[in-house]
């Protein structure tokens, strides 16, 4: 029988952490040098988001080695779980999931507490930036692992003023599952 | 106890500004790559030693600076301290650290996966491609904590240049270089 899933302060009691100043001043120092070598504003974001893609393809194993989470019935539950058990384990944040529309394909993850941005303000310079589009992009990359296409943006950010982060999550498919084995296998 | 994040957060965006730089941003120019890496290690030592020594006398001369990156720093980032130091009592210190965090989880996945499918089979140079591969990409990752030492110590107004030396895995020891 699979071992019974775990909740999101159990995984995180239980693995290596650091101290999270080292993490934040180093997204910060990254940030600092994207903007310094990539100049525009919007090619920061894209290359953020492109950076948070390629973290989320490989998280998505620990994660679902360490949470011995199953499949998710549906969407709906997809969201709460990324929100309670993947925040949680990793950044040491519970997100929560609000705003879902008739269809069960949109929703908001709602995010009051966030590591990457102790310390940050956005100079004047920096108004079109998304500062935590890592984030987005490692949802996405860690989605399109378990077959969900989606897409997702930032309706609300601390960093310009908000109450609180705000990740609007869209699935735009669900490739169904296919077998890996070719015939002659 | 001050916040924490998983240790995977770290590693991931390490792994991943490594091989931004290496494969996006500088491909081909892996000493420009090297030095930006350098510099964001830079920026974070900087900042990370003033925050540290916010609350302590200034430090009498370069050792009591060094061994302050030895324990106490090194506490910080890395909960543990600096297994060994050296110097040559000419500016030069060697800071030895027996299982560096960043470097124990740097395997070679491909090598291991070679060898798992079949040992016997295993193309020569193929293998030796794969660690070449690893090495530069271990060595391209350590110019991350130089630059961390480096901002730190030039925080506290001592100039140097900073390299790694890991012929001798786990153990990595930094040389520290002051500037006259």
């Amino acid at each position: 029988m699979a071992p019974p899933p775990r909740s999101g302060d159990a995984i995180f009691a239980n693995v290596d952490r650091v101290n999270a100043e080292l993490f934040t001043l180093t997204y910060g120092a990254i940030v600092r040098q994207l903007l310094t070598d990539l100049e525009e504003v919007d090619e920061v974001n894209k290359q953020l988001d492109q950076m948070g893609y390629n973290i989320g393809i490989r998280l998505i194993d620990e994660f679902l080695a360490k949470s011995n989470v199953s499949n998710c019935v549906d969407f709906k539950e997809t969201a709460e779980v990324i929100a309670k058990v993947g925040f949680k384990m990793f950044l040491g944040v519970t997100a929560s999931v609000t705003n879902w529309d008739a269809e069960g394909t949109t929703c908001s993850i709602i995010l009051e507490d966030n590591p990457l941005v102790d310390f940050v303000e956005l100079p004047d310079t920096c108004q079109g930036l998304y500062y935590c589009n890592i984030l987005s992009g490692v949802v996405r990359g860690a989605l399109e692992m378990v077959s969900m296409k989606t897409e997702i943006t930032w309706v609300r950010d601390m960093l310009r003023g908000d109450d609180a982060f705000e990740l609007r999550l869209k699935l735009l498919k669900q490739v169904p599952e296919e077998y890996p084995y070719k015939d002659d296998e | 106890m001050g916040r924490e994040v998983s240790e995977s957060c770290i590693d991931s965006l390490l792994t991943e500004i490594v091989s931004s730089y290496t494969t996006r941003f500088y491909v081909n120019k892996p000493e420009l790559a090297a030095r930006t890496i350098e510099a964001i290690g830079y920026q974070v030592g900087h900042q990370l030693s003033e925050r540290y020594t916010m609350d302590r006398p200034r430090f009498s001369d370069h050792l009591e600076a060094i061994k302050f990156i030895c324990k106490d720093f090194w506490s910080e980032l890395f909960k543990k301290q600096i297994d060994n130091l050296k110097t040559n009592h000419r500016g030069t210190f060697v800071l030895q650290d027996n299982r560096f965090r960043w470097l124990s989880r740097v395997s070679n996945p491909v090598l291991d996966d070679l060898s798992a499918k079949d040992p016997e089979a295993l193309a020569r140079n193929k293998a030796a491609l794969a660690e070449t591969k690893a090495a530069q990409a271990t060595s391209m990752l350590l110019n991350f904590p130089c630059g961390i030492i480096r901002g730190a110590l030039s925080n506290l107004g001592i100039p140097c240049a900073v390299s790694a030396d890991i012929s001798n895995l786990p153990t990595c020891s930094f040389v520290v270089r002051i500037k006259a």
